[in-house]
């Protein structure tokens, strides 16, 4: 899914610009960011209530481009620098963690399949 | 080639700038994307737990043709039971590194899940030295 939909279908605002057009391939919807290291494998977006500077660590870890803030969160202006610097997107939506992940979800963007068993 | 990393406890923000400026090594001596990833997660949680729960200390990569080894030690407090520490969900993480977004109790299980070897130090009031070897050869 290209950023362009993600943003139409969140009604997502843009904090800053990388220079290439990025699409994913999956959602991931978390606060915790070891669950995010853990079970985040392929070509995310993660939706996030999480604002702080580990966020940008954690998504350059598992090369992660696109973040989504969700209930109006705002990053700050380090943090939107930090993230440009890593060539990492971030938007922000009024929507709730649920709902967002769901229009996303129902507009064609699938979840992760976690292979952890109980 | 050997790399040493400082990691300061006294600013929590800038928590994994040392497993990012090794993730740039690594792309530039032309490691696979999947064994990057795997250090990466695995270096990271390391570094975080080195943070918010041992006032910080230092990591050496070396990283040799087949294998790199990474060493974390720190005079931190310690680690009381090492059997719960590895287990997924436990956490004795502050309040502070919850709002970081960690203390999910999935560090040491990540350490151990994503690297192909994992060995702990620990002692009480003396510290802890964690060794992760991640396998290069194919």
């Amino acid at each position: 899914m290209k950023v362009s939909e993600i943003q139409k279908v969140l009604s997502a605002k843009q904090f800053n610009d990388v220079e290439e057009e990025l699409s994913v391939d999956y959602g991931y919807s978390c606060d915790l960011m070891s669950d995010v290291l853990a079970f985040a494998q392929n070509n995310d977006v993660l939706l996030t209530g999480t604002v702080n500077p580990q966020v940008i660590r954690t998504c350059q870890m598992v090369d992660i481009r696109v973040i989504v803030f969700v209930r109006c969160k705002e990053p700050t202006q380090e943090l939107i620098d930090q993230a440009t610097k890593a060539g990492i997107l971030l938007l922000g939506t009024h929507y709730s963690m649920y709902m967002a992940s769901s229009l996303l979800y129902m507009a064609g963007l699938p979840g992760e399949e976690i292979e952890n068993d109980f | 080639m050997t790399f040493n990393y400082e990691v300061d406890a006294s600013v929590p923000e800038m928590a994994g700038r040392a497993s990012t400026e090794f993730k740039s090594v690594l792309k530039q001596l032309g490691v696979s994307a999947k064994v990057i990833r795997r250090i990466s997660i695995a270096m990271y949680e390391g570094e975080i737990n080195m943070v918010i729960h041992a006032n910080g200390g230092t990591i050496t990569c070396q990283v040799d043709e087949n294998q790199i080894e990474i060493v974390m030690a720190d005079v931190g407090p310690g680690i009381p039971d090492l059997d719960l520490a590895m287990k997924a969900g436990w956490s004795t993480a502050s309040p502070q590194a919850r709002e970081l977004g960690f203390g999910a109790g999935m560090g040491m299980p990540n350490m151990k899940k994503f690297s192909d070897e994992m060995e702990v130090e620990t002692q009480i009031g003396v510290g802890t030295t964690l060794t992760l070897r991640f396998n290069l050869a194919a």
